[in-house]
């Protein structure tokens, strides 16, 4: 059986006024049924853009400028906008960072999950409204007749986040991705939301695409992980061994610097630099400023290697 | 809500007596009262009988009592050119007035708000741009000269409409209107049209600029995230968010167009509340004034008042308020 | 259809070098074609209105140089003496390119000097309620406020009607009528720097008051108060075109365009258009100019679009 989800040599540039900025440089990827893959950079390292391609909403000045996309077999990357509509909120949905923006203050919450059932499928309003009932109490919300027929402000943004999930959910997609779910809640509500999520993965069989940029949260949720870097992949593989085991010096600066792994009493550590301006990338390996083991030939662009089966690389001089 | 509602009537009421305060003192305390309210023709001994009647004799606050006490019963003097009571000539031309505007807020609102939302949506493309140098162009007009070229183009060059007075009217539920006669809308198309263009430029700029600032909300990503045809995310999520403020601008300027409902009255020699203040200005018939500025104030206090309750009830974060959040 | 999902393009950190904020204005102004046009027009109008009296052919206000043989004749005729009447004459025989001329000054001076006499009013006003807050700020956005829920045309007849005609009057009116937004503006802005941290610290620190608001809740203010102001001109202009057209503004001695207007009306049934049109269409451009100026600023120093 094929990967749910295929991406090859993704590249989404966005053409601005100041130059362009290479949001995306030749991402791949690949996720399976039921299994979630963490993508994890941060800031500005491209990850909520590869998310957005997925869902082609990418928008002016921006666009995929190649690369493949292959979702259950299909190149969905060449498709056009009504195509991408149909796709979106059915086979493939997304969640959304703040839970407060992202839905409508002035309409109702049934309203809101109605509409994503009815836009795909032609069903009557009570069945629709009856899938939505199902959809709040998979996600744990108890009294869901209540909640439909609320508006956002008056639900705590751990509730408005379930609710965004419901409506992701709804349909059954295939793959979900979710851009930091819960970056904006309290810890203890990002507990309940991440195992809630697990859950519903593994019941529905959906792929999940979490981007974060804290690994902590990537070590107990993900089956595999991808480490971002100024738009490119620069490690991923299985998520047990990239933890104990990285190979490329990113990685382990993100892992030593997460607070639970230092020694009380000395200082943080922390990786030296800035991440550099995506405008001013050029082939080379972008980290190469700020890495302690770079060499002359960390100025050609890094090859794909494969230090174990799963595991894919670019660097030329890993750790060992 | 109630209580919302009771503490805006409060207010308003307390603005009414305000203005009413302000309106007297104004035209009261500035000059000889003699003189501004009794006709210049009188000899003096109408004038001292007025004095005495106006009770000019007494403090201020006292006079001012007299006034509210007299406005109360309808009664704010008579006016001097025609001779009958001023309010009752007020409201006499005020149908027209009221025709004028109406119609020309029902232009800008049909034209206005779909041509906005266009040029929010294609801000660059060329039928965005036109739309918005339009807009510039409708506002910057003064509206006595768009009125002038209306004259000159469709009166005196084409001899299409009419170019002055009200046509032909019929009386529904007791008020005299003129648009459901073919004559009537003759003489009210180019009023109309030249009062709804400051309104209409700015609802076109308006919707632009709520449309704008809608699309870059997250909620428009999500509900393209979720699979809705264009027309659901910008007919419902993105209008109804702009509406609000829209609708309370909107009323708002009602108002204001009623008061410049002056200007064009003036050109068109349309025989509403407008043309009889200039009038009245100019022959010094200063009951009429008063009386003019009194239910215009009324006018204004009552549509901010309701305009505010039904912004509150348009808004849902407004009306419900912030419920105790759940879990 | 595309639309701009600005937040979806991650912020290019440390981009182009930074650009002194004067250039960067300067270049983002000049994006719009629109408004440099309506810069260049503007330009050339206040050129010409402030040159008004050497450049005009002749004096509109000098009795002595009017024949009124020479009234209501048509664009380009010639006058008994040999000159050539561009722009027609009016009903006195006056030369209309120089009457407008000579009214387009007048009708910028009255702008400007309205406009900034409320800009000094609203500015005061405005960050006094900002600053000390409480009842004053209460006080003064009250009034404010409902001076503003009444529109200037209907405040400013009425106040001409009471004080009668002349420059002085119409400008103390217009500066009435308009103090309030300026007010309004600055406060709003104020408030939102008051609530700032440093401005707690300056407090604590004891620094004087006027230098709290001079230094740090001042420049703060600026940017929409230049949009406003720009707008306001404007505004100010067709007010007082509106009022004088209406016979309330300024008197015949010193016709501003409104009355230059107002005076060719009566002929325009005649055919006679030329006595009102040319003054009118002199108006509308410095209008025009005006708000094409004053929409672009509004974009450039938006805030909330800024890319």
């Amino acid at each position: 059986m094929s990967a749910l989800l295929e991406v090859e040599g993704l590249r989404t540039h966005f053409f601005t006024r100041a130059g362009v900025v290479k949001a995306v440089d030749d991402v791949s990827l690949s996720l399976e049924r039921g299994k979630v893959l963490g993508l994890v950079g941060e800031s500005g390292s491209g990850k909520s853009v590869t998310g957005y391609s997925l869902m082609g909403l990418v928008d002016e000045p921006g666009r995929i400028v190649s690369g493949a996309i292959r979702l259950e077999g299909r190149d969905i990357t060449a498709l056009d906008a009504e195509a991408w509509r149909k796709l979106r909120g059915s086979r493939v949905s997304m969640i959304f960072q703040d839970p407060m923006m992202t839905l409508n203050p002035v309409l109702r919450i049934d309203t809101q999950m109605v509409e994503a059932v009815l836009a795909h499928h032609a069903v009557s309003r009570a069945a629709a409204l009856e899938r939505c009932r199902e959809a709040l109490v998979r996600v744990g919300i108890a009294s869901p007749d209540e909640r439909l027929r609320a508006y956002p402000h008056q639900f705590s943004g751990g509730m408005r986040q379930r609710v965004a999930i419901a409506i992701a959910l709804v349909n059954r997609p295939a793959l979900v991705i979710a851009d930091e779910p819960t970056t904006a809640l309290d810890v203890t509500i990002q507990g309940q939301i991440l195992f809630e999520m697990q859950k519903l993965c593994r019941e529905t069989g959906a792929g999940l695409i979490w981007i974060t940029h804290d690994l902590s949260v990537i070590a107990g949720l993900a089956d595999d992980v991808c480490v971002m870097y100024a738009g490119r992949i620069v490690e991923s593989g299985p998520v047990d061994e990239i933890l104990d085991h990285p190979l490329h010096p990113y990685t382990r600066g993100l892992l030593d610097s997460i607070p639970s792994r230092n020694v009380p009493g000395r200082p943080l550590a922390q990786i030296p630099g800035m991440t550099p301006s995506l405008l001013a990338l050029d082939a080379g390996c972008a980290f190469r400023e700020r890495c302690a083991r770079s060499r002359e030939d960390c100025r050609a662009a890094p090859a794909t290697s494969r230090p174990a089966a799963a595991r894919s690389l670019r660097c030329v001089n890993p750790l060992p | 809500m109630l209580a919302y509602a009771l503490r805006r009537l409060g207010q308003s009421a307390f603005v009414l007596a305000a203005m009413s305060f302000l309106v007297f003192l104004g035209v009261y305390a500035i000059g000889n009262p003699i003189e501004l309210l009794v006709n210049p023709e009188a000899d003096q001994a109408e004038r001292l009988r007025a004095a005495a009647a106006l009770g000019l004799d007494k403090p201020l606050l006292v006079q001012y009592g007299v006034f509210l006490v007299h406005a109360a019963k309808g009664d704010l003097g008579r006016s001097f050119v025609y001779n009958i009571p001023a309010i009752q000539l007020i409201l006499e031309r005020l149908p027209a007035t009221l025709e004028l505007a109406f119609a020309a807020t029902v232009i800008a609102v049909l034209l206005g708000i779909p041509l906005g939302l266009l040029a929010g949506l294609k801000p660059h493309s060329w039928i965005g741009r036109s739309i918005m140098a339009g807009s510039i162009v409708g506002f910057s007009l003064p509206t006595f000269w768009v009125g002038l070229v209306l004259i000159m183009v469709f009166s005196v060059e084409l001899g299409w409409l009419p170019p002055n007075g009200r046509g032909a009217t019929v009386s529904v539920l007791g008020f005299p209107v003129s648009f459901l006669t073919l004559d009537g809308l003759k003489h009210l198309a180019m009023p109309a049209l030249n009062l709804a263009l400051l309104k209409l430029s700015l609802l076109v700029r308006l919707t632009r600029a709520g449309t704008r600032e809608a699309l870059l909300q997250d909620y428009v990503k999500f509900a393209r995230a979720k699979g809705l045809p264009m027309r659901r995310v910008i007919g419902v999520h993105v209008l109804k968010n702009i509406m609000i403020p829209i609708v309370t601008v909107i009323g708002l300027e009602l108002g204001s167009v009623i008061a410049f409902a002056i200007v064009t009255e003036s050109i068109f020699a349309w025989p509403g509340t407008g043309k009889l203040l200039i009038d009245s200005i100019n022959q010094l018939d200063r009951p009429v004034i008063v009386a003019y500025l009194m239910v215009i104030v009324t006018i204004f206090i009552a549509i901010n008042l309701v305009v505010d309750l039904l912004y509150s009830l348009l808004d849902p974060r407004v009306r419900i308020g912030a419920a105790a959040p759940a879990h | 259809m595309r639309i701009a999902a600005e937040s979806a393009r991650p912020a290019p950190e440390r981009a182009a070098p930074a650009q002194a904020p004067w250039r960067r204005f300067a270049a983002e102004f000049s994006e719009s074609r629109l408004a440099m046009a309506g810069l260049a027009l503007l330009a050339l109008i206040v050129v010409v209105a402030l040159a008004a009296p050497w450049i005009a052919p002749q004096n509109p206000y000098d009795l002595a140089q009017l024949d009124v043989l020479d009234s209501k004749l048509p664009p380009g005729s010639q006058s008994l003496a040999g000159h050539t009447y561009w722009l027609g004459t009016d009903d006195q025989g006056r030369d209309m390119l120089s009457a407008i001329l000579f009214g387009l000054r007048i009708s910028l001076v009255v702008g400007v000097a309205s406009t900034l006499g409320a800009l000094a009013i609203g500015l005061a006003t405005g960050l006094a309620a900002a600053y000390f807050g409480g009842w004053v700020d209460a006080a003064i956005m009250r009034v404010a406020d409902i001076q503003l829920s009444f529109p200037a045309i209907l405040i400013a007849l009425i106040l001409l009607a009471l004080l009668g005609q002349g420059a002085g009057k119409i400008i103390a009116a217009l500066i009435t009528v308009q103090w309030a937004y300026y007010a309004r503006t600055v406060r709003s802005s104020a408030m939102v720097e008051r609530r700032k941290e440093y401005v707690e610290a300056a407090r604590v620190l004891a620094l004087s008051q006027p230098r709290i608001v001079f230094r740090h809740l001042l420049p703060n203010c600026l940017p929409p108060l230049i949009v406003v102001a720009t707008v306001q001109v404007a505004h100010a202009i067709s007010l007082e075109a509106t009022l004088s057209f209406l016979g309330l503004g300024l008197p015949i001695t010193e016709p501003s365009l409104g009355l230059l207007i107002a005076n060719g009306f009566q002929y325009l049934l005649s055919g006679k258009y030329w006595i009102s049109f040319y003054p009118g269409l002199a108006l509308l451009a410095t209008i025009v100019a005006i708000n094409l100026v004053a929409d672009q600023l509004r974009d450039v120093l938006n805030p909330r679009l800024q890319r």
